[in-house]
Formats: C-alpha cells, structure tokens, sequence
C-alpha cells in the first residue's frame, strides 16, 4: 500500500504508529527521505490528519494510515478535510474494538467509515480490498477519485489483510496526475486571487449551499462510481454479501456449497460507499435471500437491507472480537438457511 | 537438512521474509533427525502469522516452544518471560532455534540476550526473500542485515535465501533468485547456507544449496495440508 502511494504520486506521508499497520508507517520512514519526500511521526493521530489537511491544501498528494482507534482520533480532522474539499488517503487497517479492543482483524468501523468518519453532513470515498494487489490497485484509484471529486478517500483494510503477504505487480510507470488543482494555496505570486482553503461559513445560507452542492456531487458519485464483484449470482438461491478479507472466506464456502449442490453466490462490495446498491436490487429479483457475513456484529447488513428494501429476507453472520469465520462455519450457516427456506 | 553441530540457532530477517516458515520448517526437520528441539518466538513486535500459532501442532510432535507472555492475545504488550533463559544452561541438550522478529525493531530483543549467546557457538541465519520490496537488491538486503546486527549486538554467521512468491511461487521464480542469495551472503562475508524451495518444486532446482520447506504460515482461507 505504501509503496502504491508512492508511485501513485504521494510524497508526504504523516502517521502515528498503531499495531496492526506500522509497518506502513515503518516502510514510509524508510523510503520516503530517499525519494525526496516528507516523513513525519507526528505526536499524535489528531497533530498527523491535521498535517495531510495542511498538506492537502496545497494540492499534492498526501496520505495517513492508522487502525480503528487512530482512525477515532483523526475524525475531526477527517471532516475539516471534507468540508474544505480537499482530496487525501487515509488508511484504516482495522483492529477488534471498541475502545482499545484488540489488535486482531476486524471490520467493525464499516459504519463509522460509511456513516461517520466526523461531525457534520457529508460522506468520503470508501474502498475495500480483499486481495494485497486490490489493495495496491486501489491506492491509485483512491487517489484518483479524491482529486476528481476533491473528498477524502478511504481504504478499509482489516489486520488480516494488513499483515499477509501476497505477490503483487505494480503499473511500470508512476500514474499521472491528471487533475488540475487550480484551488491549491500553492503562492499567487500576484498573477491571480488568493486562494481560501476554509470550512467555516459563518452565514448559514451560504453554509447550505455549500453542503447541498457537495450532495449533487455525491449522486454523480453514488451513480458513476459503485464497484462490486459478483461470483456465482446469476443462478442462484441464496447470495452472500460480504468484503475485504471476509469475501475470501465466504467464497472458499460458496465453492463448497456449490460442490454440495446448494446454489450459492457472492456479491462482494468494493466500494462500501458509494455502496453498490444496483448490484444487490438486481439479485433480489432472482435469488430467494440473502447472508451479510461480516467481521462485526451486523454494520454493512443495514445497507444491504436498504438495497433489498424487504424484496427478499436478508440474514447476518459475523463473528467480531477479533475471530475471523472459518469457511465451514459460513458453509454452516448456508446450510441451515437453505434448510430453512426450503 | 541444515548440518549444524551448533546448539542455538537464530532466525532473524526483513519482516515478511519468511523467518516464522522457515524457522518452523527446521523445528520440524530437527525432531525428525530425532533431536530435541525448543523453539523460542521471540517476536514482540508484530502479532500476526507468528511461531505461536503452531504451538498446538508443533507440541503434537513433541517439539516444545516457549512465546512472550502474552502471544496471541489482545494485549499489545511486548513482555518475554523468564523461561527463556532455560534455553542458556549449557548443559542442556535441547536444540534451540530463535524465531526473532522483523528488521531492526524486532532484533532489538534479541540484543537483550546476546552476552548468554556469545558465551558459546551459535548459528545466526539472515532469512532474505528477493521478491519483497526494500530487499530487493543485494545492497540493500545487505543494509537491513547490518541494521539487525547492530541492534542484535549478534553478527550473522549465514544467509538463507527464502525467495518465494507464497502459494503462487514457480521453479522459475527460486532459479532466478539464486544468484540474489550467494550475492547477498558474498556481499555480508558470510557462507549461504540455505535456498529454500516449497517441497513440490525442489526437485527442480539443481542447486546443492536447496532446503525443501513446507508451506506452514498461510491465510485462513487457504486449507492447510499439513505433512503431520
């Protein structure tokens, strides 16, 4: 991921370290004083998302990494960030919670990361690997959507994904940055008006205008932008819904269901929001229900439900704590659904 | 099989190299040459995919294992019990083998040690893997070596060319590595002792250096085909 962001173009890197994603932090320190880039271990996540939001301001490419309580911590910053429309990645490669928690896997911050990653009225792009090369492809995509729509921009990992290891190919070429950023406080240099970075509007008209212009950006992006992969959908009778690391348990447990004879599917959300709404309207006109599996105990479910709006029963399984489902445990709750449906 | 007449052999590398695998594998290979073995997972500063996941498994097989104290719980505490220093009565005949965490950082505890391992011989094996990014050139494998030692206080006595791509890993993959690990070992003043290959494939690397492994760190959705 880190060295993603570095050939996605970022070169400043501002963190604090956090079992289980210090590594991303450790691997920045190393590499960033020898590219020319900035490395700063702030003194705390609070000091660090408020350096990306200063760098941001300037328009380069910047970027954070922490796990669920870092992520808590930064959320103030998070929305300054968002009501300055200002693009930036921001890591969370979450842990079991709440509170200190634990430092095995989770993914028990969908709904702060969907819902709530601040005060105030406004939403950031939300990303969800499942594989280390997903999660290296959309470190460039991530960057590129946060400087289109000029919004913070997600990548929610878990400490499974955070600490495995798998090959990965990198583009040859570091990626273009193609946007322009006329708006970055880059010195006018008495050719043009200053530039304001700012989130306070102290007249409330102008405030609402403000916010209701950056919600018709949202539906563009809610209509342009939703990703998911869909395996085994189109014949089938009970469709799991799941992502991250999860969907890689859930699909070993299809894959058993379907040597069962039971026809089971997956619908796996890459981008939690936008969420892929017409992925899931889609199915519920062919499939009998559907299974949220998730590492928490039942967040994205409420989407899913949105989706669905009652069209088909939808059902949860998660384990959270920091345990991660077996496949037979999932294959398990398939079989007493369709059991239970037949 | 890796010849050693010494008692203590230490494991030590760039997170991600492959320490943890390769340190289970020789555990495992030192039982069946029929010696007694302990293996100490001295890594307090990364709790995943670690030695004390196979405490149960190794246990089964007799091979005894000693973790930090709170290994594989939610307490990120980086605290090394007092049984460890069982392991330095020179009397003792057990074989002992150090799983020691990634670069530097995870040396760091293995410099606490040091003055108990100096006092006899001792194996201490550089685990480098080509195919990770920051040790990916000799040089630079070479700086992350001379980085552990410091820390270690311990100067590495072998290098063990683990180049491997996980589960994807291809016969060509370990050949083309193979000049990697004897530059890297030649770059440190130090013997290769070791390039390992995933059992399946080490029928086809003709290289008198080749350890076949077997492929115990895997993620959960992957099943385990373990060999006991």
């Amino acid at each position: 991921m880190a060295e993603a962001a570095i050939k996605s173009g970022c070169r400043h890197f501002f963190g604090y370290p956090i079992t289980p994603q210090t590594e991303v932090a450790a691997y920045m320190a190393k590499r960033m004083p020898k590219i020319g880039g900035t490395y700063l271990q702030a003194e705390s996540e609070i000091a660090a998302i408020n350096m990306v939001l200063g760098a941001a301001s300037a328009g380069v490419r910047v970027m954070t990494s922490s796990s669920s309580p870092g992520i808590s911590l930064k959320t103030e910053g998070i929305s300054y960030i968002a009501g300055s429309d200002l693009p930036c990645l921001i890591i969370n490669v979450q842990r079991g919670g709440p509170g200190l928690g634990g430092i095995q896997p989770s993914q028990a911050d969908y709904w702060q990361a969907t819902r709530a990653t601040g005060h105030g009225d406004f939403h950031i792009l939300v990303f969800a690997p499942s594989t280390i090369q997903e999660m290296v492809d959309l470190v460039y995509t991530a960057y590129d959507k946060a400087d289109e729509y000029r919004m913070p921009a997600m990548i929610l990992a878990d400490g499974m994904l955070g600490q495995m290891m798998e090959p990965v190919e990198f583009p040859e070429k570091e990626a273009d940055q193609k946007i322009e950023k006329p708006w970055a406080t880059t010195g006018h240099q008495n050719k043009r008006a200053h530039n304001i970075v700012n989130s306070l509007y102290l007249d409330p008209n102008e405030l609402e205008q403000k916010v209701v212009e950056r919600f018709k950006r949202y539906e563009r992006i809610k209509e342009k932008e939703p990703l998911a992969e869909e395996y085994l959908v189109d014949d089938a009778d009970i469709v799991l819904v799941s992502f991250g690391a999860t969907s890689r348990i859930v699909k070993s447990a299809v894959n058993s269901a379907r040597a069962m004879g039971i026809k089971a599917g997956m619908i796996r959300p890459i981008t939690l929001w936008p969420f892929p709404e017409k992925a899931i309207q889609k199915a519920a006109d062919t499939v009998s229900c559907f299974m949220s599996v998730e590492m928490s105990m039942g967040q994205m479910v409420d989407d899913v439900r949105l989706a669905v709006n009652g069209k088909k029963p939808v059902y949860f399984f998660g384990r959270t704590g920091g345990i991660i489902p077996s496949p037979a445990e999932v294959l398990e709750q398939i079989q007493k659904t369709m059991g239970g449906a037949k | 099989m890796i010849q050693s007449s010494k008692r203590i052999t230490i494991v030590t590398g760039h997170y991600g190299s492959g320490k943890t695998n390769f340190a289970v594998n020789l555990a495992v290979d030192f039982c069946k040459a029929g010696k007694k073995a302990v293996l100490v997972d001295l890594d307090i500063v990364n709790p995943y995919f670690r030695s004390a996941d196979f405490k149960g498994l190794l246990g089964r097989m007799g091979i005894e294992m000693i973790c930090p104290t709170y290994a594989n719980t939610n307490l990120d505490i980086p605290a090394l019990g007092a049984d460890i220093y069982s392991v330095f009565r020179k009397d003792d005949s057990r074989s002992v083998i150090f799983d020691v965490g990634g670069d530097d950082a995870g040396a760091a505890a293995l410099g606490r040690y040091a003055k108990l391992i100096q006092e006899e011989a001792f194996d201490m094996l550089y685990v480098v893997n080509r195919y990770r990014y920051l040790t990916r050139q000799p040089r630079e494998a070479l700086e992350v070596l001379r980085e552990i030692e410091a820390a270690s206080r311990l100067a590495a006595t072998g290098v063990v060319n683990n180049s491997n791509l996980g589960g994807q890993t291809t016969a060509q993959d370990i050949l083309d590595a193979l000049a990697y690990g004897r530059s890297v070992a030649s770059l440190a003043g130090i013997p290769l002792v070791a390039a390992t290959a995933e059992r399946r494939l080490a029928a086809q690397i003709p290289d008198p250096a080749v350890y076949p492994v077997d492929l115990y760190v895997l993620p959960p959705w992957e099943e385990k085909k373990l060999p006991f």
